[in-house]
């Protein structure tokens, strides 16, 4: 039997869950399991530069391996800093474990020093949170909180450990874990789907005229996306994806019809609006997915899969609910076809396929090129051309992200990485060298923009210390893009507070710290300078695209309207 | 519609606050809220008393369910089984003078509410009923007597019959 103090046990407990990288920054209250990390000869500590940059790494490690993410931060400003990785995690289903110090239990409520109420901020954000009591605790809770970010719908899980739980003079024995594993009387996530309710569905899309498989980030987190390829396969069905599901489905496959909703093509689109069966896998309606509601898929029976139950009949109403993992449940699917002897129509299929091609012929992506200014479609184009797309793409928030989604063409799961639910800008920088500790054998390509990477700079510092190679690119619009582009559209061109006129020089920042800067100006020069920053295999790279800021994120629904109205660029 | 939602969770510091916080922070309503031990001293029960729509309570039994520390959550609904309910209602009244005392003597004997506690000018009547019963015994007496103050404990219920919400 070990004698193990808190803190011991905190760093015991993490390597038998078999923890490699603990992202971290220390502080007054995690003193002494930074003391205990000391003797580790199992885990690796990434000390970022800023608390949320820890917590976004942590999360752009778990979306890169589909492991847990841990990160480790003091009391107070710690915690607090965190606050919004935890909730860009919570949004986008991403397992994660945040270890926050807290002041001594004596202490607590007292308004000490660095004392913040941790679990009650971070509540609304949080699968689940635990507030250690006594260090025998510790061991426990945080096998709980794995078992809990990492299983049923993937979330954040805060564990709050007061100082004197981790005390290094007093031992306990140390709790060995459960061979049969964590088992919680009040936590049973449903994995199988209800089989009558899918030989339902099974008939009803071999019925279906014009069916259309729409894929969610629940996919990727349950890595269904060969079976659901396989059902794609066999029913000949238009596959489109939410912003988190992309590369669920492969992206240059012909049947993928690219992303839908507010920024997602018109063959997407239209295909949904016209569908007369939504088979819907590891989604959950969000607005920027359906447009008005009432106005959503009017001809469509919806049949919508998720393995959390209140995603389901929340915005729309599903005629067919299903809970369950989306990988078992389209297993049970392929059997149920199987039993059935379910075909398809290819009749009507033929039909669907033709409306899809006239839509597809519209070319929605097309933009219009200018040889003295580089339009930032084309360095997303430029990027994927020169790494045929094998590379993980991260990216902040704005146009710069739209335009990634929709030009990149993703092939596999977990190579795109980007804040969904939340939109936090800043998440792309620290989520790339997250990435990066996680996904050693690809380039890591971070899209962001001149605004996003100002709110968390920082970084290249860690960067700088890991040797860490990221091929970081700024579509350097002078401008808070997409915000202007809802002045320059909505707002009768009243362009208030976006005008970005005072960046920073990036190329000298990114030497400053060490790495290294390109800058480009004309589009002449743009591949060149793509593949002058790749072939810098060992190095951070900043390249700085003066892109045009007046490029619009098109095709764009109409705030309102069903899914098929929409702004085209040609208009 | 109201609507009346049974929890049964872990007795965990913090399980009560994530319960009304998830009210809040989704925009739920809460006319009233109860909670204590269960038969079970590591189960709470929570009841709360709601106004929602069908659709409003599906999304709030969901919700409930998300919370890793709920064990079991089910409306109290008057299905053909039915549902026995509860409040408790301490009114202070005051009671100066012969006349004002038999009356309210009377109107408790009609109601069959208890006098608890009494002093030379008070009153303290006790009433426990369902929450429109008190609602109407309350009206009878702040109609006729100067009520000092109300104290009304929240609603209660549990399924009549072998129908149980337990682990």
């Amino acid at each position: 039997m070990a004698m193990m103090s808190g803190a011991q046990m905190l760093v015991h407990t993490l390597e038998d869950l078999g923890v490699e990288y603990l992202f971290g920054y220390p502080g007054g209250a995690v003193l002494d399991i930074y003391d205990a990390l000391h003797d580790s000869k199992k885990i690796r500590h990434v000390l970022g530069r800023h608390e949320q940059g820890v917590a976004h790494a942590a999360d752009g490690y778990a979306r890169v391996t589909g492991k847990v993410g841990v990160c480790l931060v003091t009391s107070g400003p710690g915690a607090t800093n965190t606050v919004t990785a935890i909730a860009t995690a919570y949004m986008d289903s991403v397992p994660l474990v945040v270890i926050t110090g807290q002041v001594g239990t004596p202490l607590i409520g007292s308004d000490a020093f660095q004392e913040v109420d941790t679990i009650g901020i971070t509540r609304p954000i949080v699968k689940h949170s635990y507030l250690c009591q006594k260090a025998t605790d510790i061991p426990k809770y945080l096998r709980q909180a794995f078992y809990l970010a990492s299983t049923g719908r993937p979330g954040p899980v805060v564990v709050d450990v007061p100082k004197d739980c981790v005390r290094p003079s007093v031992k306990f024995e140390y709790p060995e874990p459960d061979p049969q594993g964590v088992r919680m009387r009040s936590y049973n996530p449903t994995l199988q789907g209800h089989r009558g309710q899918i030989r339902r569905a099974a008939k009803m899309l071999a019925e279906a005229k014009r069916p259309v498989l729409m894929l969610g980030g629940g996919v990727i987190a349950s890595g269904a996306s060969d079976k659901l390829q396989e059902i794609a396969k066999l029913f000949r069905l238009p596959v489109t994806s939410t912003l988190m599901g992309l590369g669920a489905y492969p992206g240059s496959d012909p049947q993928f019809l690219g992303m839908l909703g507010m920024h997602g093509t018109y063959e997407a689109n239209l295909a949904m609006d016209k569908a007369d069966l939504v088979l819907a896998f590891g989604v959950r309606f969000d607005d920027r997915v359906t447009n008005n509601l009432q106005k959503f898929c009017p001809a469509a029976k919806i049949v919508h899969t998720d393995i959390d139950p209140a995603s389901i009949s929340k915005t729309v109403n599903a005629d067919i609910p299903i809970v369950g993992d989306a990988g078992i449940v389209a297993g049970q699917f392929l059997e149920a076809f199987d039993e059935l002897k379910l075909k398809r129509d290819d009749q009507a299929l033929d039909e669907w396929w033709g409306h899809i091609a006239k839509w597809k012929a519209t070319n929605c992506l097309a933009y219009d090129h200018d040889p003295k200014l580089i339009k930032p479609q084309e360095v997303i184009e430029a990027v994927y051309k020169a790494t045929k797309g094998d590379a993980v793409v991260v990216t902040d928030v704005g146009q710069h992200q739209m335009f990634a989604a929709q030009y990149w063409k993703f092939d596999q799961p977990r190579l795109f990485l980007s804040s969904g639910g939340l939109g936090t800008m800043g998440y792309g920088f620290p989520a790339a060298l997250g990435a990066w500790v996680g996904e050693r054998q690809k380039p890591i390509v971070l899209f962001t923009g001149d605004g996003s990477f100002q709110m968390n700079i920082q970084e290249l510092s860690t960067c700088k210390q890991f040797h860490i190679p990221l091929k970081i690119f700024i579509l350097d619009n002078h401008t808070l893009g997409m915000v202007r582009q809802w002045q320059m559209m909505f707002y009768r061109g009243r362009i208030s507070w976006t005008d970005l006129n005072d960046n920073p020089d990036f190329v000298a920042v990114a030497k400053a710290y060490g790495h290294e800067g390109i800058y480009v100006e004309k589009p002449s020069e743009l591949e060149g300078a793509v593949a002058k920053a790749l072939s810098l295999k060992d190095k951070l790279v900043i390249c700085d695209v003066r892109c045009d800021t007046d490029a619009k994120v098109l095709p764009m629904q109409q705030g309102g309207g069903s899914m098929s109205d929409m702004f085209m660029a040609e208009d | 519609m109201r609507q009346i939602i049974s929890i049964l969770l872990e007795n965990e510091t913090g399980a009560l606050s994530r319960v009304v916080g998830l009210f809040s922070q989704r925009g739920y309503n809460i006319e009233n809220i109860t909670a204590a031990p269960s038969e079970d001293p590591s189960i709470s029960r929570i009841t709360i008393l709601t106004q929602s729509d069908k659709m409003e309570l599906g999304q709030i039994t969901k919700q409930l369910y998300k919370l890793v520390n709920v064990i079991k959550v089910s409306a109290l609904e008057d299905d053909s089984t039915g549902v026995v309910e509860r409040e408790i209602l301490f009114v202070k009244v005051q009671a100066i003078g012969h006349t004002a005392r038999d009356e309210i003597k009377n109107l408790c004997d009609i109601f069959k509410a208890e006098i608890v506690d009494v002093t030379p000018e008070l009153y303290i009547l006790q009433y426990v009923n369902s929450s429109p019963e008190i609602d109407r015994f309350l009206k009878a007496i702040s109609e006729q007597f100067d009520v000092i103050e109300t104290v009304r404990s929240g609603v209660c219920g549990i399924f009549r019959g072998d129908h149980s919400l337990h682990v």
